[in-house]
């Protein structure tokens, strides 16, 4: 018995069914909304309305692109293309839409990305990772693709082709600042990493050899994962405050209760445990025989450790990168709202203002970081461990 | 043992400051500067956890069923096609910052609870989602054959083989789910939600250190009792289903 048959109409797909539905009630909804200032209500415009005749031409195309998602023999490497030609298209047609509405000069009129825009997205971002999971593309594919993305999405913003979206338009009043805590953001969430590592290990391999340890460790390190990030964000600045005013030589070696100090602690703290946790795991997956070997060898028990062991658990170990990666970046957010600068400053920033493109502004480049950083480790951890490898 | 005897005292602490807090005032007046008021009267701060926890509960809860629904939908022979999209879709989403969901849910809902509840339901589903997937798709091939040999329907099979089998795997992405909420619920203040992070924020804005503290150690002591509370219920259903199996 075939479960992929079983009561599926012939030539019907219905993943592609709902992937279609969603890019039609995309086109049904407005596509961008314009205002011709900051200040006064939006207007929602379709494709046709913002780009007039060619408007309906792009709206038929995607409709043509959304419509062969549906039968169910179209071979997966067409999906593929399909699903990132519309993507593409969606974005482009964003930009292009934004510098139809904006009048050659005008640097008040703002356009922003509507519901449809999102829909459209959704649907052919759906389908992308439909077709990708279908194919199991070998890894070298992958990382091609990865990279095509990353080149391209820096091509498309960087010739200004959605220049004229009022995100871009945030983006262009304060450059310098966006490079800057684009720096603190990953400043943050790779210093905390690093520092996770070089403090963790030592402790995972003391816990290792000293088993009573253990429990109280890891009990310990599972209690501060365990506490929401505003709460121990919070407390690191009277803390680290009081300890600068009154530990003699503590402002000078830079800690302080203001500032990223803080909240790079904190980071630091959270990822812990991911670091400790799977070292252990990884110490205790190594086969008994494995370590026999290496004393016959005649090795001492720290050459076992550094040489044997420790490469051993290199598959492990990367996951606990992925897992606190993925984690700083997110949380590396709410320094924003304690004054330690990334790209959370900005999400706060907009929140007050209920200025929703800045909002944007912080919360696209930490997404957009946050996946590309997660698929390229999960790639890279099939590279070194082809177990992994999804089914 | 030592564990559970330091989070009973913790609960009892939390209770006590939760419906006096009055009386710690004298503890944490050394925090405050100035005169500052050393605990935070603006909302009682029993509402503001009643407020908080009726919000991740409620979120937590519509994200199970419907996640837990989806779970069994796809793993039917109906809902097969939708497989491979669905494993793709609960890994990838969960690398999407519960902040930045949070933040992206005010242009579509405003100001207020809304928004907050809709990014705790969102961001709650995919770890319930994957948990799910995982547990009915990794249930020893012999029990459903044996299941299957008995003469059970396929419904009978997933009601009284696959979901209790599941159970102690799902529950721990509601438990995930819960912790993560209770985590952007405080956050969830930024966008004029009532929650304990109210207390938090007015701390720093405020230069309160009074009142970060038992903004902070209210939440976190309210995660680590949810926390033992999953972790206990996780182990009793494992129970049930070794005594059953």
């Amino acid at each position: 018995m075939n479960p992929a048959v079983v009561g599926t109409r012939p030539g019907v797909s219905r993943p592609g069914l709902l992937f279609a539905a969603l890019g039609l009630a995309g086109l049904a909804q407005p596509f961008v909304q314009f205002r011709a200032n900051r200040i006064v209500a939006g207007e929602g415009l379709s494709l046709p309305d913002a780009l007039g005749p060619w408007g309906w031409a792009v709206a038929a195309a995607l409709t043509g692109a959304l419509a062969m998602a549906i039968p169910v023999r179209r071979p997966a490497p067409a999906g593929l293309v399909l699903a990132l030609a519309g993507l593409l298209g969606v974005i482009l047609f964003a930009g292009a839409a934004a510098g139809a509405l904006v009048p050659e000069g005008d640097r008040i009129a703002r356009v922003s990305l509507g519901a449809g825009f999102w829909l459209l997205l959704a649907a052919f971002a759906l389908a992308l990772a439909d077709a990708l999971s279908r194919l199991a593309l070998r890894p070298a594919w992958r990382w091609a693709l990865l990279a095509g993305a990353v080149v391209a999405g820096a091509l498309i913003l960087g010739t200004g082709l959605m220049d004229d979206l009022s995100v871009m338009r945030e983006y262009a009043a304060r450059r310098d600042t966006f490079w800057r805590e684009a720096q603190r953001h990953l400043m943050l969430a790779f210093g905390s990493l690093g520092a996770a590592l070089a403090v963790g290990l030592p402790l995972g391999i003391l816990v290792h050899e000293a088993p009573r340890l253990r429990g109280a460790v890891l009990g310990v390190l599972n209690v501060v994962q365990t506490i929401p990030s505003l709460a121990l964000f919070g407390i690191m600045i009277p803390l680290f405050g009081w300890i600068a005013a009154s530990v003699p030589g503590a402002a000078a070696a830079g800690i302080a209760g203001i500032g990223a100090f803080p909240a790079l602690v904190a980071l630091f703290l959270y990822s812990l445990l991911p670091v400790v946790s799977n070292l252990l795991a990884g110490l205790a997956g190594v086969p008994p025989g494995v370590r026999e070997a290496a004393a016959g060898l005649g090795m001492t028990r720290a050459q076992t450790l550094a040489q044997v062991m420790i490469p051993l658990t290199l598959p492990v170990l990367l996951a606990a990168v992925r897992i606190v990666l993925v984690q700083n970046i997110g949380l590396a957010v709410i320094a924003g709202l304690i004054g330690g600068g990334g790209f959370g400053s900005f999400v706060f920033q907009g929140l007050n203002q209920t200025a929703m493109d800045l909002v944007l502004l912080g919360a696209l480049p930490t997404i957009a970081l946050a996946l590309v950083s997660g698929i390229a480790l999960d790639l890279a951890l099939e590279g070194i461990d082809p177990r992994k490898v999804r089914a | 043992m030592t564990g559970r005897l330091a989070l009973g005292l913790a609960a009892i602490l939390l209770l006590a400051f939760l419906l006096s807090p009055e009386s710690f005032a004298p503890l944490l007046r050394p925090l405050t500067r100035n005169g500052a008021p050393p605990v935070y009267t603006q909302t009682s701060l029993l509402s503001l956890t009643f407020s908080h926890l009726g919000m991740v509960a409620g979120a937590v809860l519509a994200a199970s069923v419907l996640a837990v629904g989806f779970g069994v939908l796809v793993t039917r022979p109906f809902g097969r096609d939708f497989l491979p999209l669905a494993r793709t879709v609960a890994s990838v989403g969960q690398t999407f910052p519960p902040v930045a969901v949070l933040a992206l849910a005010v242009p579509v809902m405003g100001f207020g609870t809304g928004p907050t509840l809709l990014a705790l339901f969102l961001y709650g589903l995919l770890p319930i989602f994957e948990n799910t997937l995982a547990g009915l798709t990794n249930l020893p091939p012999q029990v459903i054959e044996a299941a299957r040999g008995m003469g059970m329907t396929p419904a009978q099979r997933l009601w009284r083989v696959e979901l209790p089998l599941a159970l102690p795997v799902i529950l721990s992405g509601v438990r995930l789910s819960a912790v993560i909420a209770l985590s952007t619920a405080t956050i969830g203040s930024t966008v004029a939600a009532r929650t304990l992070g109210e207390v938090i924020i007015a701390g720093l804005l405020s230069s309160n250190t009074a009142f970060v503290v038992q903004g902070g150690i209210v939440v976190g002591i309210l995660a680590l009792l949810i926390h033992a509370g999953f972790r206990w219920i996780e182990g009793r259903a494992a129970g049930w289903t070794r005594a059953r199996s």
